[in-house]
């Protein structure tokens, strides 16, 4: 069934161009996003990393259509799935790519789900509205859902409202929710921060799995560098609105190219450091409505120099096949 | 609240970052006081503005009803009924051939009288009622919320009838026993909102450092928790004023009033409706003036509410 | 849920007898002479002394009194107007026409508050918001016995596009003006609430998901904030009674309604204690008991609560 008419079954799955997002508020404008760039392919999981405000939840929205506008604006830049810029299409074309091609998992899965529908309702909805199925039908579906996200019992719980689910299980129904209608990317972010320890590693390994299973492309949100080492393939970083490094996970962990990456990986807790003050970065990323000239890293750079104070900010090197860095001096960074 | 003047030296509001995590603003150098800021808002405001020129004619009025009218009220000849509009007498004659503006004047008076004292008494008791409950919490609480819950199962004008009636007595005008009725039934609002503020701020950290510093409760409230809470407390009476006001013409129009001769804008009312095909104006005007007022204080009230709770605009 | 309901309704036997009691008291404690006071000004007779004596008990305790009081309330005895009328039997009378008049300021109300209030939400900051806030503030502060009279004057009487009086067998047409009049006192804060919570809701992170999950604009709003949002609305029902209760009685003075309120109104007038407190009595006990329903559906709507 085509959602869009367009698309090309043949081009890139995800592709964002130079995307800026700003917020016009009553007191400035604040730049979320500055030119974020990655693409993502079937199958493929793709880790955004960056600290807290950097604009990645920003990115998602934008993505997947549900920035609150205004105060939000995409500016600049493109959003191409399948070849078909869905900055371009009209609103009703971009409602149903939502959740058919293109779905997001939230982070606080309480608060995200709607308290007084039942996750039943919730779950059905989907397939009433997008498939036009019957209400018999769709409750069918919805519990076959709750099963293949591990949900005991699925068939009871079905009438329950969200707060009767634990956190763990609210998080599944999340992602049911997510999958419903067999997206082609799956956006979460930060599907897992709000959860204790041991029921993040569950989560992660459902979702890798239903990953696996569907052929899907998965963006995976977060600022937590440990998670990402055993899930993804690439890594974009991102630094005040901008992706400041892209690359394979294994490469950005054996050399980073970026000093901010590098203070990043730096900056995980790891066992063989026990005892040793650990490695934060220092100083605050800037705020969104005065970055700083040229590169936005250089006030908590070690490494800046002269040209990071000055305009233009460093354009997206690349370092190596598939691999990008915006710095101007990561060969320093790298050699070292 | 502090002077406003105080706190003029912060002009525009500078640039802050936005959204829920706010970080290094330009301004978290300048200390910005919650009132500072209201009073920006409040400044800014036409209809703080508006209302607060309302009430202070009002006030004129109710002060001094000589400035703006030489006719005696009371000096009513029936030969005048209905009469049209002569001299002074800007608005006409009513049934009993009284001069219409100079009684929707003096009207003013008795309206701002009572609206005045029954906030006060109200403020009173709610302030009271809202600090014990909110500062002691535990019994003492749950007794005053059901007491609370009790008053408020009672519809506030059904009360006030029965407690009304019962107040009034043979050849007075009224005023005291519709003051009280006012203040003892309309406390309930300004209690919850001292309440929840007390409860607000009692988790505080410097009401928790000072009570275990072993500060006294009285000190406590006089000195932390009131100045906190008294924006919320402001605005709650201030609406309240408006409200009472209109209960007071309520009530008269009723007949459990003012009576016995008071001028009272609710009397008027009451008396020309049922001559309305005939004369309109001894009808309109009390109407006009008694509107004007309530809305006067419910603007102000509004505005300043506004000015001090800004999220939700 | 169930928990929730025992709570409520011991709440609500508490109030309900702390209110009546209330009620009784301010009627006739410390009276010296209670019959005069519920006749006000008005001779009365010495068959009357007695029968009124006999009615309320005044020979005995003053709690003795307030239980004979309740089970009268509570048996539908009100006992005699001073006019020599059963209290009963008037009321009877006049319910029907009140409550048409009630139900249809409620329904009025509630349309307009809702629907605007949701409209001026999502157009937050707009004209249309403005404008309603303004008018808003208006209706609510314009007493009942401004706006009634003068709703009289104009659009009954100068305009003459509605009857300016209703009787007891009126029709809907006949009550709509004065309904409107009732509905505004109810209406401005329906709507400021409605708006105040549409406009809270629209943040919360589950439209962020609705709106994820590829649904209409359309759904997002009047499916998953719209009931969200009227939870605290609803809570508005209860309260709002109490506000209806009174303003009809201006309103059927004015309007010439023959129902509760205009009883009400006349029974001041003419000193008619008894009348006046058969009423009023009967009145706090709907009033209550709309209430406890109220909070009933209010656990109906947020299962949060349902499931405590
Ligand atoms: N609705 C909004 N209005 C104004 N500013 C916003 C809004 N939403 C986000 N922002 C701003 O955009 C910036 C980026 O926010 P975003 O939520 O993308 O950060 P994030 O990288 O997801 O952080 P976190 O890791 O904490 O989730 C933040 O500085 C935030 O203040
Ligand atoms: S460009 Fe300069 S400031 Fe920016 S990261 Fe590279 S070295 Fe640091
Ligand atoms: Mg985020």
């Amino acid at each position: 069934m085509d959602v869009v008419p367009g698309v090309d079954p043949r081009a890139p799955l995800l592709e964002v161009t130079d995307l800026h997002v700003e917020f016009r508020t009553q007191y400035g404008v604040a730049k979320a996003v500055n030119g974020a760039n990655f693409w993502l392919s079937p199958g493929e999981t793709l880790a955004i990393l960056g600290e807290s405000g950097c604009g990645k939840s920003v990115t998602a929205q934008a993505i997947m259509g549900i920035l609150e506008s205004p105060p939000g604006y995409i500016t600049k830049g493109s959003i191409m799935y399948r070849g078909v810029d869905l900055l371009g299409i009209p609103e009703e074309q971009r409602r149903k790519v939502r959740a058919n091609r293109i779905a997001m998992i939230f982070q606080d899965a309480l608060s995200a789900l709607n308290p007084v529908y039942t996750v039943g309702f919730q779950l059905a909805e989907l397939f009433r509205m997008h498939r036009g199925m019957s209400r018999a039908e769709a409750k069918r579906r919805s519990i076959e859902l709750l099963d293949q996200v591990k949900i005991p019992g699925a068939k009871d719980r079905i009438n329950d409202y969200p707060h009767q689910f634990s956190g763990g299980m609210r998080q599944r129904v999340m992602i049911a929710m997510a999958l419903a209608l067999d997206p082609e990317v799956l956006i979460a972010d930060e599907p897992t921060t709000a959860l204790d320890v041991t029921v993040q590693a569950q989560i992660m390994g459902l979702l890798a799995d239903l990953q696996k299973q569907r052929n899907m492309g998965l963006i995976l949100i977060t600022h937590d560098m440990g998670v990402v080492a055993d899930v993804a393939d690439r890594i974009s970083v991102m630094y005040a609105g901008k992706v400041v490094e892209e690359a394979p996970v294994y490469d950005i962990y054996a050399r980073p190219a970026h000093p901010y990456t590098r203070a990043l990986l730096e900056s995980i807790p790891r066992l063989d450091m026990k005892g040793q003050q650990l490695n934060v970065i220092r100083g605050l990323p800037p705020a969104l409505t005065d970055v700083p000239r040229g590169c936005a890293f250089n006030p908590r750079c070690r490494y800046a120099k002269d040209a990071c104070r000055q305009d233009p900010a460093p354009p997206a090197y690349s370092v190596a096949p598939h691999r990008t860095a915006r710095c101007h001096f990561f060969r320093e960074v790298l050699g070292e | 609240m502090s002077d406003p003047n105080a706190i003029t030296a912060v002009e525009a509001p500078s640039l802050q970052p936005a959204g829920p995590r706010g970080r290094r603003g330009k301004s978290s150098d300048k200390p910005r006081s919650l009132a500072g800021d209201a009073w920006i808002d409040l400044r800014r405001n036409k209809i703080f503005w508006v209302s607060v020129v309302l009430v202070a004619v009002i006030l004129l009025m109710a002060a001094w009803p000589t400035l703006f009218t030489s006719a005696d009220p009371r000096a009513c000849t029936l030969a005048n009924q209905h009469g049209g509009a002569t001299g002074t007498a800007y608005f006409g004659y009513d049934f009993q051939g009284c001069d219409v503006f100079a009684k929707t004047v003096y009207g003013a008076r008795n309206s701002i009288i009572v609206g005045i004292m029954s906030t006060l008494l109200a403020g009173v008791i709610g302030l009271f009622f809202g600090l014990a409950a909110g500062y002691f919490g535990g019994w003492v609480d749950a007794v005053l919320s059901r007491g609370v819950d009790i008053m408020l199962g009672i519809p506030f004008l059904l009360g006030a009838i029965v407690l009304s009636n019962r107040l009034v007595t043979e050849k007075s005008d009224g005023v005291l026993a519709v003051t009280l009725t006012l203040g003892l039934l309309t406390w309930t609002s300004a209690a919850r909102v001292m309440r929840s503020a007390v409860i607000a701020s009692k988790n505080q950290d410097y009401v928790a450092a000072g009570r275990m510093l072993g500060a006294t409760p009285y000190r406590l409230m006089a000195r932390h928790i009131l100045p906190n809470s008294i924006a919320s407390f402001i605005v709650v009476l201030t609406i309240l004023l408006g409200t009472n006001i209109a209960s007071e013409a309520t009530l008269s129009f009723l007949g459990v009033g003012l009576k016995n001769d008071a001028i009272s804008w609710g009397i008027s009312i009451s008396e020309a409706s049922p001559y309305a095909r005939v004369a309109t104006e001894p009808l309109v005007w009390p109407s006009i003036f008694l509107a004007a007022t309530v809305l006067a204080f419910i603007m102000l009230g509004d505005a300043i509410r506004d000015a001090f709770d800004p999220k939700l605009r | 849920m169930f928990r929730y309901i025992v709570r409520r309704l011991l709440q609500m036997v508490l109030t309900f007898f702390g209110a009546t009691f209330v009620v009784f008291a301010l009627t006739f404690a410390n009276q010296d002479d209670p019959l005069q006071a519920l006749a006000g000004e008005r001779p009365i007779t010495e068959s009357q002394r007695l029968a009124l004596t006999e009615r309320y008990h005044l020979n005995e305790s003053f709690l003795t009194q307030y239980w004979y009081y309740m089970k009268g309330l509570l048996t539908g005895d009100l006992g005699t107007s001073l006019t020599g009328q059963k209290i009963s039997a008037m009321l009877a009378n006049a319910w029907p026409v009140t409550v048409k008049l009630a139900l249809l300021a409620i329904v009025i109300a509630a349309t307009i508050a809702v629907t605007a209030g949701v409209y001026s939400a999502i157009k937050r900051g707009g004209l249309f918001d403005n404008v309603t806030l303004i008018a808003t503030l208006v209706v609510l502060a314009m007493p009942i016995v401004v706006l009634a009279p003068l709703a009289q004057l104009i659009f009954g009487i100068k305009l003459g596009w509605f009857p300016p009086t209703a009787t007891r067998d009126a029709s809907l047409w006949d009550l709509l003006l004065p309904a409107l009049v009732l509905g505004s006192l109810v209406i401005a804060t329906e709507l400021r609430v409605t708006r105040t919570s549409v406009v809270e809701n629209l943040r919360a992170d589950y439209v962020r998901t609705a709106r994820a999950k590829g649904l209409t604009r359309r759904r997002v709003i009047w499916v998953h904030v719209l009931r969200n949002s009227l939870i605290p609305v609803v809570t508005l029902i209860g309260v709002d009674l109490g506000g209806l209760m009174s303003g009809a009685i201006v309103t059927e003075k004015i309007f010439n309604i023959p129902g509760v309120g205009f009883n009400i109104a006349r029974a001041i007038t003419t000193e008619d204690g008894p009348l006046v407190v058969g009423f009023v009595s009967v009145l706090v006990i709907i009033f209550l008991v709309v209430n406890l329903l109220v909070d009933l559906l209010y656990a109906a709507l947020d299962p949060r609560i349902r499931y405590e």
